[in-house]
């Protein structure tokens, strides 16, 4: 028998090739054909209007000249628009913090029953669904424009993600001290504070941090749409054809991004 | 025993010196709330008035009116073309971007300056701001946010992509160097399987939030579902808005359990 396998070694290839990523050829090449075809047919959909695209890089050239350099002629202007948005980042912090608290225990698989749990995740579905600069349209048309617009939107903001990474914390507790509380016969109220809230406390610090970090960022953004901030300045320049204020508050706008990133970053450090 | 004077008589859970930190940061918290709170430039009575307007406001969307419900589902297919291409084409520009900001990759220290200025631009703008850029050179349009998307993806790609190069095994470069391989056969052969696993990681997540994006990009003149969100909302069909803002939750639950699925299939 080993006779046979020594006479036929052209059955084994001399040369490895890489396994393929999936190993079934017809779903290997069937799904490389899928997404050829979608992506082609996506590019042929779209409503391109190549003439204006390309008269477009002229109108790019004309942006760029008028945006250099950047001029801080009005910076008062930029600073009030700066100090705006950490008003509008703080509060909003603080509101979305506290109201993510409740929301986040409704939302924790392990200490709600299951209809206010339901209730807890659709909440925070909702709000994580919605791009804040939606919620700022609506906001704006509901409460007037300004910064009492961008504090609601960045308190939905906020609750979409601190709860929702709160709600995961609270599901990994240590359950031993919840028990502890109970065996003692400690009412609800008494085992939150004590057995629960040490538990998710550093984490709960360090994600409103972050979120001050995150909300600063998204501030810049929903103004655009009328709801204060920076954002508002940027927009009013970009409408008025002001580029080089426009392009000296993208620059402001950047170094305050980075900055705060440093420094939130550096706390969460200190703190985790 | 000589230490025994030095021990405090009760318990406390923080030092006097612990004690001093907390209470100036809690000082300090206090008084950037109540800056804030003191000079924003609010109405007060508006801010009570408030939730009786979000009511009065949710009060007029409902019912939903869905007799333009085939065009915002065609929209949203517009939208979700205008995500994925853009991911495609951004997958694609990172990944030259990723290895030279990459520390151990870069060819030398010009371009790794280079690579992390390109990811550091790019992640700071946000996608509207690119947005407003590029509607004001290509013209309102799908081609604005494809771009505008594109231009914010490759710098959040580009990054996850670069760390994870950071932080392969250098044993396989190694041994492929060894044997004599080529550059390219290197990153082909050793660089590449080892980061496959994140780069699909990333791709998944950056659609999954590029398809959140690309539902806005509409309000400022770029393109997608915000369009059709805008006007209706401009001309206050609220029962519209309302249609257009369940077909938005829809699209990106359903992204979300998409992206869950493909990551669980693929990773």
């Amino acid at each position: 028998m080993s006779a046979a396998t020594d006479s036929s070694p052209q059955k084994w290839p001399d040369s490895w090739r890489r396994p393929p990523l999936i190993a079934n050829p017809i779903l290997r090449y069937g799904l490389i054909t899928a997404v050829t075809t979608y992506l082609v047919w996506a590019c042929f959909m779209l409503p391109v209007d190549w003439q204006r695209v390309s008269q477009g890089f002229a109108r790019a050239a004309r942006i760029f000249n008028g945006a250099f350099p950047p001029s801080f002629v009005r910076s008062g202007l930029l600073i009030d628009g700066f100090l705006e948005s950490l008003k509008i980042a703080i509060l909003a912090t603080v509101g979305g913090v506290l109201l993510s608290i409740p929301i986040a225990f409704m939302a924790a698989k392990n200490l709600s029953p299951k209809p206010i749990y339901f209730l807890g995740r659709a909440l925070i579905i909702i709000a994580r669904s919605f791009h804040p600069v939606i919620v700022a349209i609506i906001f704006v048309k509901a409460v007037g424009f300004g910064p009492l617009a961008g504090v609601l939107t960045l308190i939905v903001y906020s609750v979409g993600f601190v709860a929702k990474m709160l709600a995961e914390k609270i599901e990994e507790i240590d359950w031993g001290q919840v028990e502890a509380m109970r065996s003692v016969g400690a009412g609800y109220v008494s085992t939150l504070i004590y057995s629960v809230f040490p538990q998710i406390m550093p984490r709960q610090i360090g994600l409103s941090i972050y979120q001050l970090d995150s909300n600063l960022r998204a501030s810049a953004v929903v103004g655009i749409v009328g709801a204060g901030g920076i954002g508002s300045t940027l927009a009013n320049a970009f409408g008025r054809y002001d580029y080089d204020f426009a392009l000296a508050i993208t620059i402001v706008i950047v170094a305050v991004i980075l900055l705060s990133e440093a420094v939130s970053g550096q706390i969460r450090k200190r703190i985790w | 025993m000589v230490s025994m004077d030095t021990t405090p008589e009760v318990w406390a859970r923080y030092t006097p010196r612990e004690r001093l930190q907390r209470f100036a940061v809690f000082l300090v918290t206090m008084v950037a709330i109540v800056w804030a709170l003191t000079s924003i430039d609010v109405i007060w009575p508006w801010v009570f008035d408030a939730p009786q307007q979000m009511v009065d406001l949710f009060g007029r969307m409902v019912p939903p009116d869905v007799s333009n419900l085939p065009s915002i589902l065609w929209i949203l297919l517009e939208t979700v073309n205008i995500a994925t291409i853009a991911t495609a084409v951004a997958v694609f520009v990172s990944l030259p971007v990723a290895y030279i900001a990459a520390q151990n990759t870069t060819p030398n220290a010009a371009t790794l300056w280079l690579g992390r200025f390109i990811l550091v631009s790019s992640r700071s703008v946000n996608t509207i701001i690119w947005a407003l850029l590029f509607v004001a050179i290509f013209g309102p349009g799908i081609v604005a946010g494809i771009v505008a998307i594109m231009f914010r993806s490759i710098g959040f790609i580009g990054k996850l992509l670069g760390e994870a190069i950071e932080e392969i095994d250098r044993r396989p470069v190694e041994a492929l160097e060894a044997t004599g391989a080529s550059r390219f056969k290197v990153i082909v052969y050793a660089i590449v399987p080892q980061v496959m696993p994140t780069f699909w990681a990333v791709a998944i997540l950056r659609w999954d939030i590029n398809l959140r994006e690309s539902t806005v990009l509409g309000l400022v003149g770029a393109g997608g579902i915000g369009i059709i969100l805008q006007g209706a909302i401009d001309t206050f069909n609220w029962p519209e808005a309302a249609t257009v803002l369940l077909s938005i939750l829809s699209l990106v639950v359903l992204g979300e359990v998409v992206s869950a699925w493909l990551r669980k299939r693929i990773i």
